[in-house]
């Protein structure tokens, strides 16, 4: 049965996610208004603006963190709407600043904990494991770990539960250029497999992408 | 189903890993129940007297010393975040949570609580009503401050907000547990006190998870 939920999940992963005329106010401060984007199937759309323009916010908004003050979220699949609740607790995936790693556990527990949460498999988990060499570092407690490792582990809760939507807030920033090409090419593949990717940016993604201002630039 | 376990499962992990809460609550507990009897002096009939009551305050108080790192750790590194973007509910989350502090935290301190009564010179007789009214208890001061740090997630001195908000809700518990305690030691039946410390427990249930859902979902904004 699972198998063959998961088949479906596949062929049923189609899913667009739509901003319609959206805002966002943290505290007395407007960051952004009248935002509008669609992110289809197999797109990567990256948000660029200054500090504290609202990118993160913005993620946040997605996934369902924050309130907007006006416009709406949409997830479709297929031309269908999906519940939003449910869209963002099976279909998303995001990858903010701070990762929920407890520094005082071994990563091996971590992200045995956040994969098991976003229901993906042992086996996925080995993949992703080795996909971003992470076993030599596995036993180690996550404080140990340095900024850039610590992104990859966090990187490998994405690749072992499969979800079509990504939230990405600065993915690559602490990065070195090898990992920074590994995980562009990770970030094609789940394009072409027809997954979405909504990124926060300061240096361009190493894949073509299309790119959404935001705050006052917008 | 599974999320929920897996919840459970790192929680205690957690709060054995690091910090050593329950070492830590479990030896306030005790150097509460050696500091009362010096303090008090030697009249032990005296101390048997006020025994139930100093119980139920050392309980409270050394549960309340635990409550800061219910959810305060999760919101600083973002689990919370990944906790609500998971399948499960809010209401369940806190639930789960709220659970495992009181089987991590709350049972040895209930435990604990013996050698404390025992100090204080409570009649070996009343053991076994202090072991089930203090694990009873215990689990009504988990909700209650399941409630209280999910309000308090975020604030500057969270715990003394916290304080602030629980304390007063842990009265009930502590006049019915200590007065279950008190009748049986007068002869009378602790089943009245008994029934209402149960009810207590089940109104703290309902009302620690509810309020405390909302104390996450506000965290966010």
């Amino acid at each position: 049965m699972d198998i063959e939920s998961r088949s479906q999940d596949r062929a049923g992963s189609m899913i667009a996610v739509s901003l319609k005329d959206l805002a966002v106010r943290r505290g007395d401060r407007t960051l952004f208004e009248g935002l509008t984007l669609s992110v289809g199937p197999g797109e990567a759309v990256v948000l660029t603006g200054a500090n504290g323009a609202g990118k993160s916010s913005l993620l946040r908004v997605v996934a369902g963190l924050l309130p907007s003050l006006s416009g709406e979220v949409r997830f479709e699949r297929g031309g269908q709407p999906l519940d939003p609740a449910e869209a963002r607790a099976r279909h998303l995936h995001l990858l903010g600043h701070q990762d929920g790693f407890r520094s005082g556990r071994t990563a091996a527990d971590e992200l045995a904990f956040q994969v098991g949460w976003c229901s993906g498999t042992a086996e996925a988990m080995e993949g992703a494991v080795r996909r971003l060499g992470l076993a030599a570092l596995l036993p180690l407690e996550v404080r140990r770990l340095s900024a850039g490792q610590r992104r990859r582990l966090a990187l490998a809760r994405l690749l072992a539960a499969p979800r079509p939507i990504w939230l990405l807030d600065e993915p690559l920033s602490p990065l070195d250029a090898r990992w920074r090409a590994e995980v562009g090419q990770i970030m094609e593949a789940h394009l072409e497999g027809g997954g979405l990717v909504l990124a926060a940016v300061h240096d361009p993604l190493p894949l073509p992408a299309r790119t959404c201002p935001v705050g006052e630039a917008a | 189903m599974t999320a929920a376990l897996l919840l459970l499962r790192r929680e205690l992990a957690l709060s054995w890993n690091g910090g050593g809460g329950p070492l830590l609550a479990c030896g306030f507990l005790l150097s509460l129940a050696v500091i009362v009897p010096l303090g008090a002096g030697p009249r032990l009939d005296q101390l048997a007297h006020l025994a139930p009551g100093l119980v139920w305050l050392a309980l409270s108080l050394a549960s309340l010393l635990t409550l800061e790192r219910l959810f305060e750790r999760d919101f600083e590194d973002g689990t919370l975040d990944l906790l609500a973007l998971g399948s499960l509910a809010d209401e369940v989350v806190v639930g789960v949570k709220v659970l495992s502090h009181w089987l991590a935290i709350g049972l040895p301190l209930a435990l604990m609580t013996l050698p404390v009564g025992i100090s204080l010179g409570l009649a070996p007789g009343q053991l076994p009503l202090l072991a089930l009214t203090a694990g009873l208890g215990a689990l009504a001061f988990s909700f209650t401050g399941g409630l209280g740090a999910a309000l308090a997630i975020g604030a500057r001195k969270g715990g003394l907000l916290i304080a602030v908000i629980v304390l007063p809700l842990f009265l009930p518990p502590v006049i019915f547990g200590a007065g279950a305690l008190v009748a049986q030691a007068e002869g009378r039946s602790p089943a009245p006190a008994l029934a209402l410390l149960i009810a207590c427990t089940l109104v703290a249930a309902v009302i620690g998870v509810l309020a405390g859902a909302a104390g996450l979902r506000g965290s966010r904004t």
